[in-house]
């Protein structure tokens, strides 16, 4: 199936837009890629007629010239007689909106629209979901735009079972300053799964990391799923929802009882690579890190701070997220002293966490990133940066970025995300050091990158 | 791919839902994983000379269609010194539901592990290896593998167990012998491929495991519902 229509189309007919209903989805849908989008949509209705001075097509045969992508927002029964239209109008594909079908029971209809799209080798993402994000291209969401938030462009491809989970999750993202490639909601997933999501964005080459939120799998498509997961170089990600459910089922074997459903899945995911995260924090977390850094770590972290407590708290978050903070070597130490100024020399504590104390500046800052960015012996470094400590410059989340570019290290940075702090947290960021708003956050982000942790 | 002989007994087991541990051990030793030395004895006095045979100290354990959990029922009998204690045990054993004989086997040593394996419904065949013995399910102390497993899931999976130091030589307590571990579960991850969706479940517990030897002591094969088939 080629999935290029559906992705990027430049011409989308938007099925069952109201003539008398203005809050009705299609009509959202309408506007919103009519007034906002680089794309050109015609509206559909068998009535006719004229929809904001545009021309309401009766059908799909209506419209002139090709049509790349139509989202469909009829009732469910008018679905299959949308779908024959647009198969035999030859349209690239479809995101269809409209929803009861397997969802209230009724399979029967959910099967007959699959089948047809199947024979015609025709893509659908859907029924019954918010369709395809694209940022900067166009969206379906049947969400008036100016209730989303809505993430740059960026190199994240999100594919989720749920709408709901998606939309919230573009909020997390976009605290985060986190840009999507693409994201999807799949909905009842009748034709198009996960597995053909993962297969797709793999090949695209905006794509950096691939993330999931997933329900459950079809009859053996876990292993399909796992095994293409761990063929792709790409960091896959994946928040499972429904970790409590098996428990009550009778079983007769011992290991049927321990190794129930989320079990099986949890280590299952971790044998092949794919990073489990366990909530929705983790999630963002994660996928900031491992679409800046993607290659896996042992996870030896250096810690470099100017609060003894605030390394205290990173060390003990570190260590029950399995992290180890090394003690540094004598010869580090060495440099590490060798590198600070005068007055920060005799006072800051060369242990892991080192701490630079409130007396640091600038260049203590960076002389100790430099040397922990060149030790063998820790493989990351974990930055707590307090901006009100007196002697920091607005510039040095850009010199210390320039300092990672250098030896290729894993750096991440906390700084408290509030407005003032700003020009030291995107000095970062615009230098692609990703930033946690909270000291969890990044230790998330160092966990990530071990990206193999079976336990 | 399965031998006739191996496609027998699960057919043969099919009316129970299960098969019988003396048969579940035959199994096993067919497709090369290591079993203890074992008689499935249908009398008394084939019960005594298999245990002359194999020297005593032996096991007894019931074999029982309707006992699928035999220390449940106090069904199972290690360290029996002579035909003395023999004898009571059998006569113990048979007026338990369904009795069809007991299993005399040798009395082995070591940790006792557990490795199992189910029919998983997302992700098929799946391998388990945890710390067994009858408190299996109080301590929980597993990790679960998609199958066939390669010699490092068996590594990544010793070391994920809590207990992982337990096999490692704690406290002058000899560990247990890695290479023949791993290759006992990948021996069996094997089987488990070649049954397929034959199986619903599959418990070996324990599996008693020494700086010598690993060695399957009982197995439970849980087969899948007819109609899956």
């Amino acid at each position: 199936m080629n999935f290029t229509p559906l992705f990027k189309p430049k011409t989308i007919a938007v099925a069952g837009v109201s003539l008398s209903n203005e809050r009705h989805p299609a009509n959202v849908i309408y506007n919103k890629i009519h007034l906002r989008y680089p794309v050109k949509v015609y509206p559909v209705n068998p009535k006719g007629g004229a929809f904001k001075r545009d021309r309401v097509y009766r059908s799909m045969d209506e419209i002139p010239g090709p049509v790349d992508l139509a989202v469909i927002a009829v009732r469910a029964d008018h679905v299959p007689e949308t779908l024959s239209q647009c198969i035999r109008r030859k349209v690239g594909g479809a995101v269809i909106v409209s929803g009861g079908f397997a969802e209230i029971g009724r399979t029967d209809l959910q099967e007959e629209i699959t089948a047809m799209a199947r024979e015609a080798d025709f893509p659908f993402i859907g029924p019954n979901c918010l369709g395809i994000y694209a940022p900067g291209h166009f969206d379906t969401f049947f969400l008036p735009g100016e209730r989303l938030v809505r993430p740059n462009p960026g190199h994240v491809g999100f594919v989720s079972q749920s709408g709901g989970v998606l939309v919230d999750q573009m909020v997390k993202f976009t605290e985060q300053g986190l840009g999507l490639s693409l994201a999807v909601s799949i909905g009842n997933k009748a034709l198009i799964r996960e597995l053909d999501l993962l297969r797709h964005l793999a090949a695209d080459p905006e794509t950096r990391v691939i993330a999931f939120y997933v329900e459950g799998f079809g009859r053996n498509e876990g292993r399909a799923f796992v095994e293409l997961a761990a063929a792709i170089p790409k960091p896959v990600i994946v928040l499972k929802a429904g970790k409590t459910t098996a428990g009550s089922r009778a079983v007769s074997s011992h290991t049927a009882s321990l190794a129930g459903d989320y079990q099986v899945f949890s280590d299952v995911l971790a044998q092949h690579g794919i990073v489990e995260a366990r909530n929705e924090f983790e999630l963002t977390c994660f996928c900031e890190s491992l679409s800046h850094y993607p290659r896996a770590i042992e996870g030896r972290v250096g810690i470099i701070t100017v609060s003894g407590g605030h390394g205290a708290l990173a060390s003990d978050i570190c260590a029950d997220l399995g992290l180890h903070v090394p003690r540094l070597s004598e010869t580090v130490k060495g440099e590490l002293r060798a590198g600070l100024s005068a007055n920060v020399r005799d006072i800051a504590s060369l242990e892991n966490p080192v701490d630079l104390t409130g007396s640091a500046v600038d260049d203590d800052f960076v002389a100790a990133l430099t040397v922990l960015s060149e030790a063998a012996e820790v493989d990351a470094v974990l930055l707590l940066l307090l901006p009100y400590s007196p002697g920091i410059s607005s510039d040095l989340g850009a010199r210390l970025s320039y300092v990672h570019q250098q030896s290729g290290k894993p750096l991440v940075a906390y700084v408290p995300h509030v407005e003032k702090y700003r020009i030291l947290i995107e000095g970062f960021e615009l230098n692609n050091v990703p930033v946690a708003s909270s000291i969890d956050g990044a230790a998330f982000m160092m966990e990530a990158m071990r990206r193999c942790r079976p336990c | 791919m399965l031998s006739p002989d191996l496609v027998g007994i699960i057919e043969a087991a099919r009316p129970h839902g299960w098969v019988l541990e003396p048969e579940a051990l035959r199994l096993l030793g067919m497709a090369g994983v290591r079993v203890p030395r074992f008689t499935w004895a249908r009398s008394l006095p084939d019960a005594l000379a298999a245990a002359a045979e194999i020297g005593y100290p032996v096991a007894a354990k019931v074999v029982s269609p309707q006992i699928l959990h035999k220390s449940d029922v106090k069904g199972v009998q290690p360290g029996i010194a002579d035909s003395r204690y023999l004898t009571d045990a059998y006569e113990r054993f048979s007026r338990l539901p369904g009795f069809e004989g007991v299993i005399v086997a040798e009395m082995l040593s070591g940790h006792e592990l557990i490795v199992g394996a189910k029919l998983d419904f997302q992700f098929g065949p799946v391998v388990l290896l945890g710390i067994g013995g009858t408190a299996v399910e109080i301590y929980k102390d597993t990790a679960t593998r998609m199958a066939p497993l390669k010699a490092s899931d068996v590594q990544s999976m010793l070391t994920c167990l809590r207990g992982s130091r337990l096999l490692t030589g704690y406290r002058g307590a000899p560990a247990v012998n890695r290479s023949k571990l791993i290759e006992t579960v990948l021996g069996f991850s094997e089987l488990v491929m070649a049954l397929g969706d034959r199986i619903d479940s599959i418990d070996l517990n324990p599996v008693f495991c020494s700086s010598e030897h690993c060695v399957v002591a009982d197995a439970r094969i849980v087969l899948a519902p007819a109609t899956r088939i």
